[in-house]
């Protein structure tokens, strides 16, 4: 199996026809498509503006209020965005890797917050004691953020037998990248979610690359999920992750097979069109095969749907931008104008401080 | 008041006589009249186990073999009777990934306990144990704490060799975040589990295999131990014995020897490792100005090696001799008998250090 013949039939997985297309957009509804469209905005501004913040752009003045690891999540941002969409944050719980400002924004934690966060100030989501791989939010089940790879998924698990535990009708969505895949979290976790049948949605989103390694070089299968669910006794769901309508509809099903307590592997095919992390010079991928994925960006093609169905014009599509670059000038302004930490912090949170 | 250090009933251990010598397991402990009850440690564990979960709903069991099997240590014996099992929790063998389970299960309004068969099997869930478990409440600003006890038995077995001998005191200490228990006692180890379950950090617990069958008078009314309050298991005067967990009855052992030679030494169990007594250990210093620590972890970065430094920062012009450290020799356990027990700080070691710590 070559990995050019592997990467086409990713790119055509999620092909769908424009009859069908045409359908999930009215099963979605204009507001929800114009809501999850401004989300992907707001998700891909927020993170190129963090880009710009960390300093990796030296033209002209370096700018770097942002140090750390700083691992992007533009070109896949219709994945998170589609399964959010089915989620009640009251019950349902989420967990990601190192790559999470798109799923921190989704769950709606605030801008301003994420954005101190990541500046290393005390206003930040976690009081500046994280930065850019630990957001987290307990009043929307956000539970991080992680930095180990796989290291979220038995989380994630735990979310799911809590919630059986707890007979509050919830799920949980773990979410993880195809270099998670080999670790043993991956395995122990799903052999137990398929035993005990838990209410548990494992999302591998497969941008192709762990860092700087390719699947095909990383994970024994070509396809992830219809290979490895049987072993669990779970059902799988492979799709195009570039395509957020093809993501809406997967996450829908995931998720009610998942409340009705069949747990699920889904993969999605996508595509992260920049590096692992800030620092990382691609040189593990041609320019061409680069762009020749961006042609896919979930947000063009979402606003080419959008456009199809006549729901919004040029104008719209403007005021969503404007309206996006605002919420980020905010977030930068309240991030640069926030404290730091005051030194009482560096000892405390590391045990709990409620009483017993 | 009296210091909660002073409480600690004494190791007497009253068994009727129509017991003979059946072990005794379960959570109901041997009625004994006068508001006591005779418990063996793993019976302790279990009592402290029972009552915290018909009080808190919140908390489960979970390991390996801990429901049917009733515990590979028969520790949780009844409890899957008591509890269901949708409380008490068989798992495949899958440390890693129960661990982790648990810490999400923290995370999402649950107080879990997970008993590791041993702590030598903790390695395979270290990166739960200390990546997440340890870290989680620092890493989101105080919102996510962690309540979570991870227990099992810990140190040398009979005659197990190298992979199954392990004790982790000294190394889970290391991470800030967790907190370490090692009880030496049924006393200590009920009232020690009781406050494990009432607060929201990770807590391991530290147990011995050799040390379940050990029996002692305890109070049938409820009670618990704080964390960070040692105890004084022998009082004297010419050398303080630091000891933990098994290495207790050993120093008591070597004292016993030692009070017939005319070395009065006085046996100061910690109870908790992180957080440490360590003005206990200091008052006791003072007094004696002589210090063994006795350890089943290894020489390099032990529990003693810690202490002896807290007592040159902390009692530098009290302390007469260096302090000695009995610990693990530093090879992997071997299984030939002899071998065996050259390697564990057992009383012929403790008693060389204390008179080397004389001068006798």
């Amino acid at each position: 199996m070559s990995p050019a013949k592997s990467r086409e039939s990713t790119r055509q997985a999620g092909e769908l026809p424009e009859r069908e297309r045409a359908a999930i957009r009215a099963e979605i509804g204009r507001e929800r498509l114009l809501a999850m469209y401004r989300q992907m905005v707001l998700i891909r501004r927020f993170e190129e503006r963090a880009e710009v913040l960390s300093g990796q752009f030296r033209e002209g003045t370096r700018i770097k209020k942002i140090a750390g690891f700083l691992h992007l999540y533009i070109g896949q941002e219709a994945v998170q965005t589609g399964f959010r969409a089915h989620l009640d944050p009251a019950r349902d719980a989420t967990v990601t890797t190192y790559r999470c400002h798109g799923l921190a924004l989704l769950v709606g934690i605030p801008p301003n917050e994420l954005m101190a966060e990541l500046f290393g100030k005390v206003t930040g989501n976690v009081r500046g004691k994280g930065g850019s791989m630990h957001f987290f939010s307990k009043e929307k089940l956000m539970l991080g953020g992680h930095g180990i790879v796989g290291g979220q998924i038995p989380i994630g698990t735990g979310a799911a037998f809590s919630a059986k535990y707890r007979k509050t009708g919830g799920v949980s969505v773990t979410f993880m990248g195809d270099g998670a895949v080999p670790q043993g979290t991956f395995h122990e976790s799903l052999n137990m979610a398929g035993l005990w049948k838990l209410p548990a949605i494992y999302v591998v989103e497969n941008n192709q690359y762990a860092m700087g390694t390719s699947c095909h070089r990383g994970v024994a299968v070509e396809s992830i999920a219809a290979a490895k669910a049987p072993g669990y006794d779970m059902p799988s769901f492979t799709y195009d992750g570039l395509d957020l309508l093809a993501s809406w509809k997967t996450a829908g099903q995931a998720v009610a097979a998942a409340r009705g307590g069949q747990p699920v592997l889904v993969e999605a095919k996508t595509y992260r069109f920049r590096g692992h992390s800030a620092s990382d010079a691609g040189l593990y991928r041609s320019k061409e095969e680069v762009d020749a994925y961006k042609k896919l960006d979930p947000i063009q093609r979402t606003r080419a749907d959008i456009a199809a169905a006549n729901w919004a014009d040029d104008a719209a599509f403007d005021a969503v931008e404007s309206e996006v670059a605002e919420i980020i000038a905010a977030a930068v302004a309240f991030a640069d104008t926030s404290a730091d930490p005051p030194s009482s912090d560096l000892s405390r949170h590391v045990y709990a401080e409620a009483a017993p | 008041m009296i210091p909660a250090s002073r409480l600690a009933p004494p190791l007497r251990a009253s068994r009727p006589i129509n017991l003979k010598t059946e072990p005794i397991n379960g959570a109901k402990g041997i009625p004994l009249g006068n508001g006591q009850q005779l418990l063996s440690l793993r019976m302790a564990i279990c009592q402290a186990l029972d009552e915290e979960m018909r009080r808190d709903e919140r908390i489960f069991v979970m390991g390996e073999e801990v429901a049917q099997y009733n515990g590979a240590y028969k520790v949780t014996k009844g409890l899957l009777d008591s509890f269901g099992p949708d409380r008490v929790i068989d798992t495949p063998i899958t440390e890693n990934g129960f661990a982790g389970l648990a810490v999400g299960a923290a995370m999402t309004g649950l107080r879990p306990v997970i008993e590791f068969m041993s702590w030598n099997f903790s390695f395979v869930a270290f990166d739960q144990i200390v990546s997440n478990a340890s870290k989680m409440c620092y890493m989101t600003g105080g919102m996510f704490p962690i309540p979570l006890v991870m227990r099992g038995p810990n140190g040398a077995g009979p005659r197990v060799s190298s992979q199954h001998s392990h004790a982790v005191e000294a190394l889970y200490s290391h991470f800030p975040g967790l907190i370490v228990v090692s009880p030496s006692t049924p006393y200590d180890a009920k009232g020690l589990l009781k406050t494990a379950l009432r607060q929201d950090n990770p807590v391991c617990f530290l147990e011995n295999e050799m040390l379940y069958g050990h029996e002692q008078d305890i109070p049938v009314a409820e009670y618990l131990i704080p964390f960070g309050v040692g105890d004084l298991k022998r009082e004297g005067g010419d050398c303080t014995i630091v000891a933990i967990n098994r290495c207790v009855h050993w120093a008591l052992e070597a004292a016993e020897t030692l009070a017939k030679e005319g070395i009065s030494c006085e046996v100061v169990d910690p109870r908790t490792i992180k957080p440490l007594d360590i003005e206990l250990i200091v008052e006791s210093v003072r007094k004696t100005g002589r210090c063994v620590v006795v350890e089943e972890c290894y020489r390099t970065g032990g529990v003693g090696a810690e202490i002896a430094a807290q007592l040159m920062e902390l009692a530098f012009d009290d302390l007469d001799a260096p302090v000695e450290r009995v610990t693990t020799t530093e090879n992997p356990m071997p299984y030939a008998e002899n071998l065996e027990h050259e390697t564990l700080p057992k009383p012929h070691r403790i008693i060389a250090a204390v008179k080397k710590a004389c001068s006798r």
